[in-house]
């Protein structure tokens, strides 16, 4: 891993001056760079491991040696421009891309230490462990109530107490609850759109995962609604491992402890929040933030 | 790719250089006038602070303009907060050049008491401080604003020089102690416009670096 320049050295430029081109110039010549991942970062326990992982859909490669913890208890944020990688890495955690025919993975990722790709992993089980939220909310057709206890009627529970309770719970923990207690029975497709995507978190941490992954949760929605669902991702930071794709800058710099900037399938720089909006390390991820390019 | 907030900044730079150049402007005539004892400089002095302090409210609402209206990040960011800084402390140069400028019609009554030698020497250094910290200000120049930093010590070792020689003259020639005291005062609002400029100059480290090294030794 590099490290960052000594601010005490004068002969070190600093990280505003020239052209931000020289490593997203190396890696858009196809050459690989040393990401920048912060001290904090990997002091940090972690809840997943990534480790030197690469992806090809057929012969072009999306995903270039990625390496990086995803702290636990923490909401980690990737950001880059469209092509980046982002989803593609996100959908790997879960194994969403074993489904598409010409995806070739090489490295390894760990959920709590098990091998995510080992062959005697079982994927539904691997999913049970992990929730994951979509750009558009995509609630069952059926009640409220019945959406959110979706994941544990499969597995067999069926004592009313136990669903009562675990549908209060998460619709609370989803911030859905006082909006919904009157009508659980009712169609869950008649809720508005920021009530239905905080609905599909709610059945996701009903299944309480150890990992929470948000494919952009809030683009297909309006000002008002991504608020709520910004300010409950907030409210879930401590309580589960969040990691959240986002296009908007400033969702990733008001709701997420940590942020991981890509660029055509490298990682770049990865850090506290607080540091890449304020001092990023690299200008190239300056160059990104300040809206300079992408 | 020239982004919205480039003008606004490039606007802020050049308000805020303005600022400086009048700010130094009142400095340096404000010391002239005492080595000179020119009265009448010391007055014009006097009469432009309000200038000074009207630009340095434009500047700030220029910076909260940015803030509320682009919210900048990493170096946009630091720029801004560096520039309400700054723009904070030369409004405060300011101030002092006009306090030093006040002394003066002070001292025209009074006997002639040569002024300490050191006077010189310590104004001449603050003087180049000042102009110094605006050119790293304009330039983003942590190098320069390194140098400024160091450059501190000397107008403070002078600045004790000038205190022991009033001290001794107050013993020598007690009927001179009030011009002795004023000129005292001078020398402590030039010590003031050096840490000033000492200040803009860790600001300017923080703009370019994003590391705040006040309260924190020389490296």
């Amino acid at each position: 891993m590099s490290t960052s320049p000594s601010p005490a050295d004068p002969r070190q430029p600093p990280p505003s001056a020239g052209p931000a081109t020289d490593r997203l110039a190396v890696v858009a010549a196809g050459g690989q760079v040393e990401p920048e991942v912060h001290e904090r970062v990997r002091q940090t326990p972690a809840v997943l491991e990534i480790d030197r992982f690469n992806l090809w859909y057929g012969t072009k490669q999306a995903l270039h040696s990625i390496t990086m913890p995803i702290p636990h208890g923490k909401v980690t944020a990737l950001i880059g421009p469209s092509g980046c990688g982002k989803s593609t890495l996100l959908r790997s955690v879960n194994r969403l891309n074993d489904l598409v025919p010409s995806v070739r993975i090489t490295g390894e990722m760990r959920l709590n230490g098990d091998p995510i790709y080992d062959q005697r992993m079982d994927v539904i089980e691997l999913r049970k462990r992990m929730g994951m939220v979509f750009q558009r909310p995509n609630p069952f057709p059926m009640s409220i109530y019945e959406n959110v206890v979706y994941a544990l009627r499969i597995d067999g529970e069926s004592k009313r107490i136990v669903l009562d309770e675990v549908c209060e719970r998460s619709l609370r923990g989803a911030a859905l609850w006082d909006e919904v207690k009157d009508r659980l029975g009712e169609s869950a497709l008649g809720l508005s759109g920021g009530q239905q995507q905080r609905l599909c978190i709610a059945r996701a941490i009903a299944a309480e995962p150890e990992v929470l992954l948000l494919d952009e949760p809030c683009s297909a929605l309006d000002p008002i609604a991504t608020g709520k669902v910004e300010d409950l991702i907030q409210e879930l930071r401590g309580l589960y491992s969040v990691l959240i794709v986002t296009h908007n800058m400033q969702q990733a710099s008001r709701s997420s402890d940590y942020t991981a900037f890509m660029y055509l399938g490298r990682l770049i720089e990865y850090g506290p929040t607080t540091d890449i909006f304020t001092k990023p390390v690299l200008r190239e991820t300056e160059a990104y933030v300040t809206g300079r390019f992408g | 790719m020239t982004r919205h907030i480039d003008r606004q900044i490039g606007n802020l730079k050049e308000k805020i250089r303005r600022v400086g150049t009048v700010v130094e402007e009142a400095i340096s005539k404000s010391i002239s006038a005492v080595i000179n004892r020119d009265v009448q400089l010391a007055q014009r002095v006097l009469a432009n602070d309000e200038a000074i302090d009207r630009m340095e409210v434009e500047v700030e609402e220029e910076c909260l303009k940015i803030l509320a209206l682009y919210q900048p990040v990493a170096a946009d960011l630091r720029f801004v907060v560096a520039v309400l800084k700054i723009n904070n402390d030369l409004e405060r140069m300011g101030d002092l050049a006009k306090n030093i400028a006040k002394r003066v019609a002070q001292l025209e009554g009074a006997g002639p008491v040569d002024l300490p030698p050191e006077i010189r020497t310590m104004a001449m250094q603050a003087e180049e401080m000042v102009r110094e910290c605006l050119a790293a200000v304009i330039d983003g120049d942590p190098v320069l604003a390194r140098r400024i930093r160091e450059q501190d010590d000397v107008v403070d070792e002078a600045r004790q020089k000038v205190r022991r020689r009033i001290l001794a003259g107050i013993k020598e020639h007690p009927e001179n102690v009030e011009v002795l005291l004023r000129i005292n005062s001078i020398t402590k609002h030039i010590e003031r416009i050096a840490d000033m400029a000492t200040n803009v100059a860790e600001d300017v480290i923080y703009m370019v670096e994003g590391d705040i090294v006040r309260h924190r030794p020389e490296e």
